[in-house]
């Protein structure tokens, strides 16, 4: 086994995800600590120009596995151009974004590689020389540390917003070469037939530095549109938790939580959120919290960075009043 | 159309959890053990597609004596059998082991679809599903959210980043499913009385074909080193303001000067 990282990029659009620089920052420490290369993988469709970001940012390496085929992802076509090129050369570990096409063909290479593999990774150290990986479990109450101690391609399945993205270094660049794509379409057996886009996403809940979520406080789906202003004033993203989406005033990609998505952004800002275990599973990664909740006694005031107890229908468009003023100013 | 579904005995996360004070485990004295919640919905697509189109609905768990209950539990909603494979060789399996023993009690029924939860709330990894597809060597889909089935393929949705995506997937299949996919039914009275009468197949590694050393810890990839309580939240304020513009002011101060997004 070598003692190479990978960093499986994450693009959409024709440019790269920032979970994908902050994968490769995490990777240049591992990579320097075995006497490694950190290596960016591409997979896709005419994507042969994100080379130059990957090599900016830190890549020593980019294989470019472009194909037709691979245009859109496919579970089969992923786990097939990955495993055949961990089978070929043998990274120490391979880093991959945790979203819904990372989750879906990690396991199978891990099986094809023979290796490890942890999902929701919060961290990535050496331990004695073992790679531990350390992840949130049995919704967020507990965290725990996984040794890699097997032969064989490691595989780490990492939440975006967990490590520090690499910087950037104009001039630098990675050497950049063609993976050879042995792939026909009668080994894609799944076929995508549509995707039905949810245009509400100015900016994705994974990705946003700042969350406005909304609770039961709320009362009715009329008043998200109050989160809605605030959200474009910050430039945050809009979330919820459950009793929101289960009342249907959102749908059920807002929710926040055990049954939802996981948030770590910079800034979570509650807004009539009790702060059920459930709710704090899916967003107490983040790095500040700030409540705005009527009821003195509200669980959330009890992690919240800050909290402010009153009226949030007066407060929340106050708020945004504020906030659009500052940052005119 | 004959359905295995597998499932998971967990810990009912809204009670406390606890970690040993050597960080060797959780505290198991005063847990209460469950089916995982996702498991309920894979059951209940399963029930849905037997009662439309016949066959059979078969649940397979992993696990000690108790995990009996959670297969139960399983029954009790109008599974046709249960099977629980136990055995101590399978101590300190990792989820590509539990992925390889499923295929193997998997493979040795008469099976059109595997459901999963998309995962257990224990150690919320998401792992076994898509791995159970790979040793099965049957395409999968991973949190979906909608099952339609047609002869020979179904149709499928999934959530993604800001989206739905819809496939197509041939049968036999293995999916995971999201729990918007349906609303779990409650076991009846004379469902859970059924349930009881049932006999739970119980299968050790060597009933599978697999030697010990191809489970458990000799042959798991990953292992536990410690579990610690989360890291405390640094202790906030929680303020009482005088108006709402006051409120509104101390966040803006707050989001400028210490979390520095404005």
């Amino acid at each position: 086994m070598g003692d190479d990282v990978w960093v499986v990029a994450d693009h959409a659009e024709g440019s790269l995800r920032r979970i994908t620089f902050e994968l490769l920052g995490k990777a240049r420490e591992l990579a320097d600590a075995r006497g490694g290369q950190v290596v960016g993988i591409l997979l896709g469709h005419r994507v042969g120009g994100l080379a130059v970001p990957l090599g900016e940012c830190g890549a020593d390496r980019v294989l470019v596995a472009d194909h037709p085929l691979l245009e859109t992802y496919t579970t089969d076509g992923y786990t097939e151009v990955l495993a055949s090129a961990i089978a070929e050369q043998r990274p120490w570990l391979v880093m991959v974004p945790s979203t819904a096409a990372g989750r879906d063909f990690a396991p199978r290479v891990a099986v094809r590689a023979s290796g490890g593999i942890v999902t929701d990774v919060e961290d990535l150290r050496i331990e004695d020389g073992w790679l531990v990986a350390t992840r949130p479990m049995y919704t967020r109450k507990v965290v725990g540390a996984a040794a890699f101690v097997g032969e064989g391609t490691q595989i780490a399945v990492v939440l975006p917003k967990v490590f520090s993205a690499a910087p950037r270094q104009e001039g630098r660049s990675a050497d950049v070469q063609a993976l050879p794509v042995d792939l026909d379409a009668a080994q894609i057996r799944t076929k995508f037939l549509k995707t039905r886009q949810l245009q509400r996403e100015r900016v994705s809940l994974a990705e946003a530095d700042v969350v406005v979520s909304g609770g039961r406080g709320l009362r009715g789906p009329e008043n998200f549109a109050m989160l809605d202003e605030l959200a474009e004033a910050l430039g945050a993203a809009v979330g919820s938790s459950r009793p929101p989406v289960d009342s249907g005033w959102v749908p059920h990609d807002y929710e926040i939580g055990q049954t939802g998505k996981t948030v770590s952004p910079q800034v979570y800002i509650a807004v009539g959120i009790s702060g059920a275990p459930q709710h704090l599973a899916g967003m107490s990664g983040s790095k500040y919290i700030v409540a705005i909740n009527k009821d003195p006694n509200a669980p959330i005031f009890q992690i919240a960075s800050l909290g402010v107890v009153g009226d949030l229908f007066q407060i929340v468009p106050k708020l945004t009043e504020q906030v659009r003023k500052a940052r005119a100013g | 159309m004959n359905v295995v579904v597998c499932v998971k005995q967990v810990p009912d996360t809204e009670q406390p959890i606890r970690v040993k004070p050597d960080g060797s485990g959780i505290e198991e004295q005063g847990i209460n053990w469950i089916l995982n919640y996702y498991d309920e919905h894979a059951v209940e697509e399963a029930l849905r597609i037997k009662e439309k189109v016949g066959g059979s609905v078969t649940v397979v768990c992993l696990g000690a004596e108790r995990a009996t209950e959670a297969v139960r539990t399983a029954l009790a909603m109008g599974a046709d059998e249960g099977i629980l494979v136990r055995d101590p060789a399978l101590d300190g399996s990792d989820h590509l082991t539990v992925a390889r023993v499923l295929s193997r009690v998997v493979g040795s029924l008469e099976w059109d679809l595997v459901l999963c939860g998309r995962l257990a709330t224990d150690d919320n990894a998401s792992v076994v599903g898509a791995a159970l597809a790979e040793f099965l060597g049957v395409a999968q889909a991973t949190a979906i959210s909608k099952l339609e089935l047609h002869e020979g393929t179904a149709t499928v949705e999934r959530e993604v980043e800001g989206g739905a995506q819809t496939l197509e997937v041939p049968l036999p299949a293995v999916f995971t499913v999201e729990r918007t996919i349906n609303e779990p039914r409650y076991p009846t009275l004379p469902g859970i009385m059924k349930a009881k009468r049932k006999e739970i197949k119980m299968l050790t590694v060597a009933d599978l074909g697999l030697n010990p050393k191809e489970v458990g810890m000799p042959a798991a990839r990953t292992r536990w080193v410690r579990f610690s309580p989360p890291p405390k939240r640094q202790a906030g304020e929680v303020v009482t303001p005088d108006s709402p513009e006051e409120g509104a002011r101390r966040i803006v101060e707050f989001l400028r000067q210490t979390a520095k997004v404005i």
